[in-house]
């Protein structure tokens, strides 16, 4: 089995995730960046089970996407409150509290 | 390549004894539901006590289950354990929801909307940190850990047209779900090293050698709950958060959110890595002696009074870590999980306590500021007297609660032995003493200082928020006066596979 290349390909995609979370300042763009670190964790756990013959990574796969699903609609409800109070999805502009 | 999934299927034995905390808590949440679509807008008031009871309803199995004498029940392989450490913690998560319950049904009154969702959200995040309790296994805790966090996300965001709610909403989703995210990877990870979910396989194929997978693993799950638990530096949401949601809230965030955060924490920790204490422990120490001190520093400058309530309560989330870092030398887990969960009841009463007392003040003076607690003795005794019981556990003074939280915390150090346990009780003791000059700031305002707009009419309380002071004070005095009352429910014995047990 292949398992290095997906762990390869995970841990890639998940730095890139890290970085658009750190370095984006667009609420939606952020949002994406965090998907693909959900991603990178899904393909890590995929290639794990595959290895392992056991299915409990698949497992936690499916509830890993079935959860994603429910905090992004989450996610985009609130920037889009924060789109129609404001007219912008910047997160640098977010600095009512400060201290 | 899937060859080994050819197993028989068997029903999985379900205890519903054991379950029924969850299954009352569940129905009570769809019973809410299908009443606010139903019922017509002036008969909405019945949701609150439906919601009350549901929160009661479901503490009274935690008690049958915690007077039955079967021991641990384990359900579904060991991956779903009700034992007494996560019995003391669901009776910890139902009372502290049921005292956010009276603080929101005050709330109400000054007219906030959406009761119906907003009784839903809360009950479905206590359901997640009572499975949480009882959580051992990485996805179910992954489960538990989304659902007590979604709901959190929207109650924060609650008031909608406000700018400071919205805002408390999105920092608090966005770090939340970064930090989930990270601990995913170190959960996927940690699969992959272990071949198991469980977190008791997981604990054995950890085993005591470090490697830099396994640190990395270990690192980036206890990095995932130190943001629930508002350790620094993973502390920035917090103020904002906890100043721009509504007041019941952050109390529900900063004391059941958090309790629920350190829960998971202690699980993983004890359960998952009791091999790994060369990684966690250091980890441990600095965040400790980091949150306590820049909590407390922060803390010290702060003109608003919910905010600081935030930053004291992020500076306390490191007296409670502070036991962590020695938990993996021999003969110390054991006290070191006592002093972590005494000092969650203690902390949990206490600081649902000061949030009570800052809605009945906050109500009168429509102010947030430290200043309008200004000479709050000479109107309303009563309350200023309770504030100062509270303040005085949040700064361990004897002999309230607050005292012997922290006595046991220092204690697990000194029975550590060495020379960085001695370091970071230290560190401890210097934050302890900043601590009181923050709190002693409040005391002063509502003692000696003048009323700042000269408004002395009495304060009216309502019978809901009575009750909340009532049971939050008496809890605090109770736990300082007798603290061998709950001492015991922090045994390592209780928490069914701690440490290879």
């Amino acid at each position: 089995m292949l398992v290095n290349q997906f762990l390869m390909l995970g841990a890639i995609l998940f730095c890139i995730g890290v970085y658009g979370v750190i370095a984006r300042k667009n609420a939606v763009l952020v949002l994406m960046s965090i998907e693909l670190i959900l991603n990178s964790v899904n393909i890590n756990l995929l290639a794990f089970s595959l290895r392992n013959g056991s299915t409990d990574g698949h497992t936690f796969a499916l509830y890993i996407i079935a959860v994603a699903a429910a905090e992004v609609g989450v996610g985009l409800a609130m920037v889009l409150l924060m789109y129609r109070n404001r007219r912008s999805v910047g997160l640098d502009e977010l600095s009512e509290m400060k201290g | 390549m899937l060859s080994t999934s050819a197993a028989a299927w068997t029903t999985p034995v379900v205890d519903y004894h054991a379950l029924a905390p969850e299954i009352i808590l569940a129905g009570g949440i769809v019973l809410l539901l299908l009443l606010d679509l139903f019922i017509s807008e002036s008969k909405k008031w019945i949701l609150t006590p439906v919601a009350s009871f549901t929160a009661l309803g479901a503490f009274i199995p935690v008690l049958t289950l915690a007077l039955s004498d079967e021991g641990a029940r384990s359900m579904f392989d060991g991956r779903y354990m009700v034992d007494d450490f996560s019995l003391v913690l669901k009776g910890l998560f139902l009372l502290a929801g049921y005292v956010v319950i009276l603080l929101t049904s005050d709330h109400l009154r000054e007219g906030d909307y959406y009761q119906g969702e907003y009784w839903f959200l809360l009950l479905s995040s206590i359901l997640g940190m009572v499975m949480m309790a009882s959580s051992r296994d990485l996805i179910s805790i992954f489960v538990a850990l989304e659902f007590l966090s979604i709901p959190a996300y929207m109650m924060a965001a609650w008031r909608k047209r406000d700018l400071k709610s919205n805002e408390a909403g999105i920092k608090y989703y966005l770090l939340g779900v970064f930090a989930s995210a990270i601990m995913l990877y170190g959960m996927s990870l940690l699969y992959g090293i272990a071949d198991s979910t469980l977190l008791v396989d997981i604990g054995k194929q950890l085993g005591e050698d470090v490697t830099a997978i396994r640190a990395v693993a270990v690192l980036f799950v206890v990095i995932g709950f130190a943001f629930k638990v508002s350790a620094v530096p993973f502390h920035t949401w917090a103020p904002d958060v906890y100043q721009g949601a509504p007041t019941p809230v952050t109390a529900f965030l900063s004391v059941a959110s958090k309790a629920a955060g350190f829960v998971a924490l202690v699980t993983v920790v004890y359960v998952g890595f009791p091999g790994s204490h060369e990684v966690w422990q250091p980890v441990f120490w600095i965040l400790s002696a980091l949150t306590m001190t820049v909590g407390n520093v922060m803390a010290l400058k702060q003109t608003n009074i919910v905010r600081m309530l935030a930053y004291s309560s992020v500076a306390q989330g490191g007296f409670i870590l502070m036991p962590l870092a020695v938990a993996g030398i021999d003969g110390v887990a054991n006290s070191a999980l006592r002093a972590v969960v005494t000092y969650l009841l203690v902390y949990a009463a206490t600081n649902l306590g000061v949030f009570a007392v800052v809605m009945v003040v906050s109500r009168k003076t429509r102010s947030g500021e430290i200043s309008s607690f200004g000479g709050l003795f000479s109107y309303a005794p009563g309350v200023a007297s309770l504030m100062t019981i509270f303040l005085a556990s949040l700064a361990g003074i004897p002999p309230l609660g607050g005292w012997f939280g922290k006595f046991a915390a220092f204690q697990s150090l000194v029975s550590a032995g060495n020379n960085w346990a001695y370091a970071l009780a230290v560190i401890g003791g210097v934050n302890s003493v900043v601590a009181f000059g923050y709190y002693g700031n409040i005391m002063r305002e509502m003692w000696m200082k003048p009323v700042p707009d000269g408004d002395t009419a009495p304060v009216k309380i309502h019978s809901s928020l009575g009750v909340a002071l009532g049971i939050t004070g008496l809890a605090t005095l109770v736990l300082g006066v007798f603290p061998g009352l709950v001492i015991h429910f922090g045994d390592i014995a209780g928490l069914a596979g701690a440490f290879g047990n």
